[in-house]
């Protein structure tokens, strides 16, 4: 791999937007100095104001924690909102392998300009250079800033910060806490936002589900709650919210995303303006524990982390039956050695579950229904000993053997891809806001930093980036150039948005039919995975444009929902969040319909080179789409940002 | 194969609650607890019954949503498993099994198996933090940490929250849980200075929250998913007692 030192203008035609709601606001002047300027002519609210601000802030994942802690200790009046019963359990707790920071502590040529490098050409040139190129400068900071709080990194025997590497990067630039980064740095902002609750700045409201957005005068104003245990209905207003509420891989049924986690708000203030970007960008992740029965809820996966030291492979033989042990080595394919050499077994995350799809369609896969492919560690046990190996992924090993029943130290693990991430998300502008005026993105919700597909170990550094860094100063901005009037609660918009809402409960509660909510996501999930899963053909999306709007109709006449809404009801929670993925799925696929290139991780089958690799058009698709609401997912209205590569050269990813 | 479940019900936190007796069919040994109960909500609504309600989110033992008492052992007594964690190849054919939901008297029921754990959050409030303010963090590596306490801290650290070692104890006392953020942050140079104001608040808040007090019984930390050690109550104690010497202020 080379790195583009000259920056090369692109000479394509220049930019037309189409809408003007999809100005990036990008700040002038060269890429390093882009955030820097900009930082220093925002403006700022005087402190003493900050008070009398109130800042909405749905989440309290990485991104929506730190957003609020942050804004609460500058003095803002923070209300917080999560649907768990405490904001400690956000999915970002489950996050394993670690975060990308380009500290260069290892002296190996790492530097804020590769990492930029790095996660541009990770999102196979889809995403936004500006974005980019801030998210990598402020990685440094938010190692710091950890570090105080009191997260448990890693160590060296010296005392200093540990890294390892992760796909997609020939440096070693990941920070990790044993196997549970994501639980470290989540508790680390749980604390800090803790320490606000103490302060009187920030309000917390666990078990409170946002169930729509308010807008007065084209201004994102307020949400509209339920009480997930009294189920009282209610309004909270403000002068900005801020969605922090994750991502929505749930979309396919089995993920490896909790099992509340949802688009509900993101939907929700979708269908009110705010346009939804890329939505068909969803990551398939290369190392999860593979499908055991019709029973399974959801998938685990298994650190990235594992491919430093893992091989996969397969038998060269179909069917073939012997123990792996027993497979001599010349009889093995190391599929991503061989068809990767220079990054082998630390391919990206697309590319490694597309191969492991390809070598299990060719029948060379193994365990229950062909559907896995070995992670050996034998290799790594001869030559580091079997502790190194427990020190390094000892309770990736025990949550292996926990939920198979089989032991890694003895017999190769089975993986098989599954969905894990999803780029797509609200459009935000550089300063995260979306077009709603007032309502910002941020995290695994916004559509931001990714392109068409995320480096391992990269969201952690976004969510903590937009939550410590860029939203408390975009923010801030915004607050200081508004002069926002005092919303009656009484005001029609409120009495609106709250009514709706509680319309919606009530429809949910009088269909009365025969199916459980349940088997209407497993349906969608089946759905989506075969159609809109790992690879993508113009016919079979087609086919799902045809089952989406029947599946679609039939949750809304036959749907069972228990009890009422007056009370604890998980059924009733769970069918609000199914109505909105099987509209979200349309929206999907329609977007992968469109998009008829390969990019990251979306693989159209008609567009690939002779290799069976993803073949970009950037003559045609080198933009974001954006969709605009307009009564069904296929009434959506596409909008395009183009995409300007100023510094990095547009390039064919290559991995070999 | 089948199982039986006598499951806790209770409508809501004002209602009184029975045992329940189910029968689950077609269960199968590669099944979570969780997923087990699944298939017995998804058997009550095609009878029109009410699901039975349950906390649980990542299922993979991280978030600490999940915890229910399993034949009165709190996550169902297997070494370092949360309930999500639990499979049903644990148990066998025609098993009987008692589901019920954490008893504690600072962790009242809000229905079924689900409780409020609250009190939980409010005793970190009250101290588990470093007061670390955005942006003004020095250099990460200007402090060098050694191996063996950044370990440690890490252990403490692991703590998910769920509330096992409160129902597991006699006592129903939280002094695990709240002398694992106490060592977390006090084995490391930049919790020092506020190390004793933390222990003295957060025990402060633990016993108004109505938890017990600890009599060195040891099964929190035998019930506890994330094996935290019985030794850093000891190291909770010994700040304790230094707090307490020196009024609880931080001035050491
Ligand atoms: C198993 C797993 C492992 C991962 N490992 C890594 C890794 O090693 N490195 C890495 O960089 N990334 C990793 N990721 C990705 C990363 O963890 C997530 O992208 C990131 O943590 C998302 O953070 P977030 O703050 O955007 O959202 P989340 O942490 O998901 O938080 C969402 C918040 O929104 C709230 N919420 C959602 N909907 C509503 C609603 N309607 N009303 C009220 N509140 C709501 C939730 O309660 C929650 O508080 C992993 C992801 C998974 C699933
Ligand atoms: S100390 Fe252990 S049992 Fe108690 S809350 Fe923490 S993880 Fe759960
Ligand atoms: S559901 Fe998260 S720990 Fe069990």
């Amino acid at each position: 791999m080379t790195i583009e030192t000259k920056p090369q203008v692109d000479t394509r035609k220049p930019v037309e937007y189409t809408d003007a709601r999809l100005n990036a606001n990008v700040p002038a002047g060269p890429i390093e100095q882009k955030w820097s300027k900009h930082k220093f002519e925002m403006k700022l609210v005087n402190p003493a104001n900050r008070r009398k601000h109130t800042i909405i802030v749905v989440g309290t994942g990485l991104a929506g924690g730190a957003a609020a802690a942050t804004l609460g200790e500058q003095g803002y009046n923070v209300k917080a909102f999560c649907y768990q019963d405490s904001a400690r359990r956000a999915h970002s707790i489950a996050a394993q392998g670690g975060i990308n920071a380009a500290k260069n502590y290892r002296n190996d040529g790492d530097s804020v300009q590769r990492l930029f490098y790095d996660t541009i050409k990770g999102g196979d040139f889809r995403a936004r250079e500006a974005n980019v190129h801030r998210l990598a400068e402020l990685s440094v900071n938010i190692i710091d800033q950890c570090v105080s709080q009191g997260v448990p990194f890693a160590r060296e025997y010296a005392g200093y910060l540990d890294n390892r590497s992760f796909g997609g990067a020939q440096v070693s630039r990941t920070f990790y806490a044993r196997g549970q980064t994501g639980q470290q740095l989540l508790l680390g902002a749980y604390s800090a936002l803790s320490r606000q609750v103490a302060a009187g700045t920030v309000e917390l409201n666990e078990r409170t589900e946002m169930l729509d957005i308010i807008i007065i005068d084209g201004r994102a104003r307020g949400i509209v709650t339920r009480d997930m245990v009294t189920g009282e209905i209610e309004s909270h207003l403000g002068d900005a919210v801020i969605l922090a509420t994750g991502g929505y891989s749930n979309v396919y049924y089995l993920s490896t995303n909790a099992m509340g986690c949802n688009i509900t708000a993101a939907w929700r203030a979708h269908k009110r303006g705010a346009f939804f970007a890329n939505p068909c960008y969803t990551q398939i992740h290369p190392t999860c524990i593979p499908v055991s029965g019709d029973h399974q809820s959801k998938l685990t996966l298994m650190s990235e982390s594992l491919r430093n030291d893992g091989r996969v492979w397969v038998p060269k033989k179909a069917a073939d039956t012997r123990t792996p042990d027993t497979i001599p080595e010349d009889e093995r394919d190391y599929f991503l050695e061989r068809r990767y050499p220079s990054y082998g077994n630390l391919a990206p995350r697309d590319i490694a579950s597309r191969a492991a799809k390809i070598v299990c369609d060719e029948g060379l896969g193994v365990g229950p229904g062909g559907l896995g492919v070995y992670l050996d560690f034998s290799a790594a046990m001869k030559r580091l000993g079997e502790n190194t190996v427990r020190a390094r992924y000892g309770n990736l090993f025990d949550m292996y053997e926990r939920i198979t029943g089989e032991n890694p130290y003895k017999i190769p693990m089975r993986i098989y891809p599954a969905v894990h991430y999803t780029m797509g998300g609200l459009w935000v502008d550089y300063n995260l806001m979306s077009t709603i005026p007032g309502m910002f993105v941020g995290g695994e919700a916004n559509f931001s930093d990714h392109g068409a597909n995320r480096l391992g170990a990269s969201a952690l550094m976004q969510g903590l980036a937009d939550g410590y860094f860029v939203l408390p100063s975009t923010i801030g901005n915004y607050i200081a150039t508004g002069g926002y009037s005092t919303i009656d609660p009484s005001h029609p918009a409120v009495t609106e948005a709250v009514g709706a809402v509680k319309e919606r409960i009530q429809q949910f509660l009088s269909i009365n039919g025969t199916r459980s909510v349940d088997s209407f996501h497993r349906e969608l999930g089946n759905i989506m995975w075969e159609y809109c899963g790992m690879s993508r053909t113009e016919e079979g999306l087609k086919k799902a444009l045809t089952l989406l709007p029947a599946l679609r109709e039939q949750f809304w006449s036959d749907v069972r929902v228990l009890g009422s809404g007056t009370e604890l009801n998980q059924e009733l929670e769970k069918a609000g969040r199914v109505a909105d993925f099987i509209e979200l799925g349309e929206l999907m696929v329609r977007d992968a319909l469109e998009r008829a290139e390969s990019c990251g991780g979306h693989f159209r089958e008609e567009s690939q080179t002779e290799e069976g690799e993803a073949l970009r058009n950037d003559d045609e698709y080198c933009y974001v789409a954006a969709w605009e609401h307009f009564g069904t997912p296929s009434q959506a209205v596409l909008h395009r940002e183009q995409l300007q590569f100023e510094s990095i050269k547009l390039a064919t990813r290559s991995y070999k | 194969m089948k199982i039986t479940v006598n499951v806790w019900r209770q409508k809501g936190a004002q209602a009184s609650g029975r045992l329940v007796k189910y029968q689950v069919d077609h269960v199968s040994p590669d099944m979570s607890f969780l997923e087990m109960l699944d298939i017995l909500n998804q058997q009550l609504i095609a009878k029109n019954e009410e699901p039975v309600a349950f906390d649980h989110d990542c299922r993979e033992g991280i978030c600490g949503s999940c915890g229910v008492m399993i034949n009165g052992l709190a996550h169902g007594g297997r070494l370092a498993t949360t309930t999500c964690q639990l499979h049903m190849r644990s148990f066998k054919d025609g098993d009987v099994i008692t589901v019920e939901p954490w008893r504690a008297k600072a962790f009242p029921v809000l229905k079924d198996l689900i409780v409020d754990r609250g009190a939980f959050d409010r005793i970190i409030q009250s101290g588990g933090y470093i007061s670390a303010a955005t942006g003004s963090a020095p250099e990460a590596n200007s402090t060098p940490i050694p191996k063996e306490n950044a370990d440690l801290a890490f252990d403490a650290a692991q703590c998910i929250g769920c509330g096992a070692c409160v129902a597991a104890c006699p006592n129903a006392s939280a002094m695990l849980f709240t002398a694992a953020k106490v060592s977390h942050l006090g084995l490391l140079p930049q919790g020092q200075p506020e190390r004793k104001s933390r222990v003295f608040n957060m025990v402060a808040t633990m016993d108004a929250a109505g938890f017990g007090g600890c009599t060195n019984i040891g099964e929190c930390s035998a019930a506890c998913p994330k094996e935290i050690g019985l030794h850093f109550i000891g190291r909770l104690n010994r700040d304790l007692l230094s707090a307490t010497l020196s009024g609880g202020t931080t001035a050491d």
